[in-house]
């Protein structure tokens, strides 16, 4: 007899999980031409290291996405974003007006929106997860069998 | 009729939207019934997931895939593992105590409800969502952005600003939970005791813990595991009967 009571759930999210997170970037990368973008494609890749930790537990997902990574993440995100903007300065336009950033108007509007997004991707998966393992991490006074 | 709109869509939307909304309404009225609060977190998950169908029945697919993602999904599990460190159980509240918020919610409910007239009709043209501006950034995001999703442009070009703030905004809220609780559990480390509840386990740092921990960056959980055995003043904490 097999110990784990779990057993259907570990088969079922590993075969899930990588989808979740695949799904995730089409929604980032595919924001342009329909609904989603960097908000949504963060939360959704959080959800599947949620997803994992509350399978395989809490240490598995930080090994799979490691706290320091959030750290980095973070302040990336918004570095990012503020660069684009800062950038833009540097070449004679207004902050965020991504005209500049390519010889075609167009062209510009199109990087500044990718790396934009990207920023704001980075930035809302490493604070979904950051709050997630801020209270995640906290032990619990309730045993598994009390549910 | 005067609209020459197409009447059995119209109606069909109408009774799904009614009935999407009726469900709202049983499923907050159960929220605040409910005493248990894994059934309330549970619920609220119920009650995200059938806002995002009523977006998506308003043409709002970019709201509804967020409220699905954030609503149902990441919140439902953050409100779950603080619930771990909580009571299973909210109080009663004494009856005294119930008559003033019950003012404030009929207060409130009174002046919306007074306020209804005023809002434009469902699917009016001439609303004020419909006229300024946003039918400037329909007009020119072809010629200016040239991507097929409007709302993209809108929130990463035209209102730059404003994703910024909220990015700023995310990050002050990552920050503040970095800061409050750490990322690897160390504050659950600490030994505190609430309302008569014991918060922490049975080990509790004695000093160099927290501020080695804290200002060297020792993050992660691996190093933290073998930083254990090496560090003498981790002295298990003799359990006074807290639990018990």
């Amino acid at each position: 007899m097999n110990s784990d009571p779990h057993v259907l759930l570990r088969v079922i999210s590993k075969f899930l999980i990588p989808l979740i997170a695949l799904f995730a970037f089409y929604v980032q990368f595919h924001g342009e031409y329909g609904p989603g973008g960097g908000f949504q494609a963060g939360v959704i890749l959080s959800a599947s290291v949620v997803l994992y930790s509350l399978i395989f537990g809490l240490e598995a997902a930080k090994r799979a996405f490691p706290p320091f990574l959030i750290r980095i993440g973070m302040s990336l995100g918004v570095l990012l974003y503020g660069g684009t903007g800062v950038v833009t300065w540097m070449r004679g336009g207004e902050f965020l007006n991504y005209n500049v950033l390519a010889h075609d108007p167009i062209h510009g509007q199109h990087w500044g929106i990718i790396a934009v997004e990207l920023g704001v991707f980075a930035t809302v998966t490493s604070v979904m997860l950051a709050i997630f393992y801020g209270f995640g991490s906290r032990r619990p006074e309730i045993e598994d069998t009390d549910w | 009729m005067i609209y020459s709109v197409p009447t059995s869509p119209l109606i069909s939307t109408l009774l799904l939207d009614v009935s999407l909304m009726a469900v709202l309404v049983i499923v907050a009225f159960a929220i605040v019934r409910v005493r248990s609060l894994f059934a309330v977190v549970m619920l609220q998950g119920v009650y995200s997931l059938v806002a995002a169908a009523w977006f998506v029945t308003l043409d709002a697919v970019d709201v509804a895939f967020t409220e699905a993602a954030v609503g149902a999904g990441i919140s439902t599990v953050l409100m779950l593992a603080a619930m771990l460190l909580a009571s299973r159980e909210s109080a009663p509240v004494a009856k005294g105590r119930q008559w003033g918020p019950l003012a404030v919610v009929l207060i409130a409910g009174a002046a919306m409800l007074y306020a209804v007239p005023d809002l434009p009709s469902y699917g009016d043209a001439d609303s004020p969502a419909n006229s300024y501006v946003g039918t400037d950034y329909l007009a020119r995001t072809a010629t200016e952005v040239d991507i097929p999703n409007v709302v993209t442009a809108v929130l990463a070009s035209y209102r730059g600003y404003d994703t910024f703030g909220e990015v700023v905004v995310i990050f002050a809220a990552g920050l503040g939970v970095f800061l409050l609780l750490g990322l690897d559990g160390l504050a659950g480390d600490y030994r505190a005791r609430i309302m008569g509840q014991r918060l922490s386990d049975s080990s509790a740092p004695t000093g160099t813990r927290g501020s080695k921990g804290a200002s060297k960056g020792v993050s992660s959980s691996d190093k933290r595991q073998k930083l254990r055995p090496t560090v003498t003043q981790y002295v298990p904490v003799e359990d006074d009967g807290g639990a018990s």
